[in-house]
């Protein structure tokens, strides 16, 4: 998130499930320089939560706090992956149809909570806009909300 | 490590700075929206030896956050938490109730910085440019959603909203976000950050009916689904659309991105599909309605018998040559006429030069740089809208932000900023401010408005009310 542990927004660290480590599922997420990072949560914990508890770094991730107004926790998964992720709302594809670079294996890491049957998955943070002219690209004219 | 540096002249307490270990390298942001704050959150993440000052002109920060962001869209503001941490950092500064370009010009910044980023955004509105723009009951899109945002300069807009019919000419979320606000059950608003002030003048509104109008067709609308599903799902209303301005879209749809088709979807049903016996009953008792115009470019605003106020509006029939995102209304000739009580220009933001030593293109409104670096201006920077023109959403905003910080952090790395000889930073603009009777609002003096602002709304039911004057802002920052 770009700022020091101590300063993760508030609202968003869940009291710790009393779970010991059998409990807990490992998640790889692949940044955006192509690292591979394993963290691990517990089930029901969403992807969002899991990248605010474990501090791990991805530049604007979350900034609406998880409450599906913005897309900037857009997470891409493989085919498998993704097909059991569980079913998207009207509301969650709304703010995904604004995430750049969105796949059909694409969703909202707010969105997504951790089940046993994920465990090992792979999540990769897309690109984000990188320069003015990739902005062009946007295929939506989107203006402030 | 340091003790923060910040200091303020609205107390005689200077907070402790240590003078000699400051941060060596001196970033001003000057506008403290977004971009501005994205733009600071980054480089204090890249740099550990960078100290980044950020001037406002208001008293209070978050620009459009605050004054843009409809009060019924209260998650999007949750970017204030993260602001308020980057404010919070022991290197960071906020500078409030500054006015660059008035009470300290950019040269004197670029004097005292290493480097000086651009964010103030866009605070102009573009016009339509045909007669009769001026009448009473015309107003730009901005003035009214700052009016009922608690922007100070709007506070005396006391918008007419005694006719039936209001005309919003433009198509996009803030169009979207008008037309929402004008239509929206009172005892919703109540809830929410309007101010206290509009929320009376729409209690006594008389507006019933709101058309939302476009140059171009439905493939072009600028606007989002989450807006738009906003807007079908509004209590009270029912929608009323022109079935024939859809022909031809069901075709279409076939061959279009899913989230172009998506919004065309929920755009045909709501305007062709016949409505399932629930919803049909459910827009039949609505007393509202609000529908989309399509090919329409307003020619003329018409007043009334005393010409002064608006009593309609004559606009061109348009078509379209080519097809999606390049596709462009050409006047068939035909005019039709619509009649209208008010009418809201929602056609876009605009930034303005605010200083004569900054480089502007006028023709596209923005600060000509190449990713952020002004041209022809060494340590001169510019992000968010001021940047790429007044389109796209916070994160695209963020993305823009660090986008410029990264092009910063280069150039102090590379050296091609004199990033090694001393500058005094805040240090250097403070004596200038003082001598000048500017005196600037800490953060600190900020939360002190909105313990203020919050304390009032609790009052209320409300999340806070809104300080709508720059004096009562200044005076409870003072206390």
């Amino acid at each position: 998130m770009g700022l020091p542990p101590s300063s993760s927004p508030t609202g968003l660290r869940r009291a710790a499930s009393q779970s010991s480590s059998d409990n807990k599922v490992t998640v790889h997420f692949v940044n955006r320089d192509g690292e591979k990072i394993t963290a691990k949560g517990s089930p029901g914990d969403s992807l969002l939560d899991l990248v605010i508890n474990e501090d791990l770094d991805f530049d604007g991730f979350g900034a609406c706090e998880g409450t599906l107004a913005c897309s900037t926790c857009h997470l891409v998964f493989s085919e498998e992956v993704y097909e059991k992720l569980g079913p998207v709302t009207d509301e969650e594809m709304d703010m995904l149809d604004l995430a750049y670079g969105l796949t059909d294996t694409s969703r909202l890491g707010c969105q997504v909570c951790l089940t046993r049957a994920l465990e090992g998955m792979e999540a990769r943070v897309p690109e984000s806009v990188a320069d003015i002219r990739q902005t062009q690209d946007i295929t939506m004219g989107m203006t402030m909300k | 490590m340091w003790g923060p540096s910040c200091w303020s002249f609205s107390d005689v307490r200077v907070i402790t700075r240590s003078a000699s270990s400051a941060a060596h390298q001196k970033v001003c942001v000057v506008g403290g929206g977004p971009a501005g704050f994205y733009t600071a959150q980054h480089l204090l993440k890249a740099c550990q030896d960078v100290q980044v000052d950020i001037y406002e002109r208001l008293p209070v920060p978050f620009g459009l956050v605050r004054f843009g962001v409809a009060p019924d869209h209260p998650e999007v503001k949750n970017v204030i938490s993260t602001f308020t941490q980057t404010a919070h950092h022991a290197r960071c500064c906020y500078y409030g109730n500054v006015n660059v370009g008035t009470d300290v010009s950019v040269e004197e910044l670029r004097e005292a910085y290493h480097a000086v980023v651009l964010s103030y955004g866009a605070e102009g509105n573009r016009s339509m440019g045909v007669p009769g723009e001026d009448l009473e009951g015309v107003y730009p899109a901005k003035d009214f959603v700052g009016w009922y945002n608690g922007l100070p300069s709007n506070r005396e807009l006391n918008p007419g909203l005694d006719c039936e019919t209001a005309v919003i000419l433009g198509q996009g979320n803030v169009a979207l976000d008008v037309a929402r606000i004008l239509l929206s059950p009172i005892d919703e608003l109540k809830k929410t950050d309007i101010t206290q002030r509009s929320l009376d003048a729409l209690a006594q509104s008389q507006v019933r009916r709101v058309l939302i109008v476009g140059r171009r067709g439905p493939l072009q609308i600028a606007g989002t689904i989450k807006e738009l599903r906003e807007m079908v799902n509004l209590p009270d209303t029912k929608p009323e659309m022109v079935a024939s301005e859809f022909e031809g879209m069901a075709e279409a749809l076939k061959v279009i991105p899913r989230p172009r088709k998506r919004l065309t979807e929920l755009m045909l049903k709501t305007a062709v599909d016949p409505p399932a016996e629930k919803e049909r009953q459910r827009r039949q008792a609505a007393s509202r309605s609000w529908g989309l115009r399509f090919l329409r470019s307003p020619l003329e605003v018409l007043a009334g018998p005393d010409g002064a106020r608006v009593a309609g509006i004559r606009l061109a029939v348009n078509r379209l040559e080519g097809t999606g995102d390049g596709s462009v209304a050409v006047p068939t000739g035909e005019v039709e006429t619509m009649d209208c009580g008010l009418v809201i220009t929602s056609i876009g933001y605009k930034s303005l030069p605010i200083d004569p030593a900054v480089p502007f293109d006028p023709r596209k409104a923005i600060v000509p740089n190449s990713l952020g670096r002004v041209q022809q201006a060494a340590g001169l920077y510019c992000s968010g809208w001021l940047k790429t023109g007044p389109v796209g959403v916070i994160a695209t905003t963020m993305n823009n932000s660090f986008d410029t910080a990264h092009s910063v952090v280069e150039d102090l790395t590379s050296g091609c900023l004199d990033a090694t000889s001393a500058k005094p930073g805040s240090t250097g603009i403070g004596p200038l401010l003082d001598k000048r009777g500017v005196k600037p609002v800490s953060f600190s003096d900020w939360e002190k408005i909105n313990q203020e602002e919050r304390r009032r709304g609790a009052a209320q039911g409300k999340p806070r009310e809104k300080l709508l004057d720059v004096e009562e802002m200044l005076k409870t920052a003072r206390t």
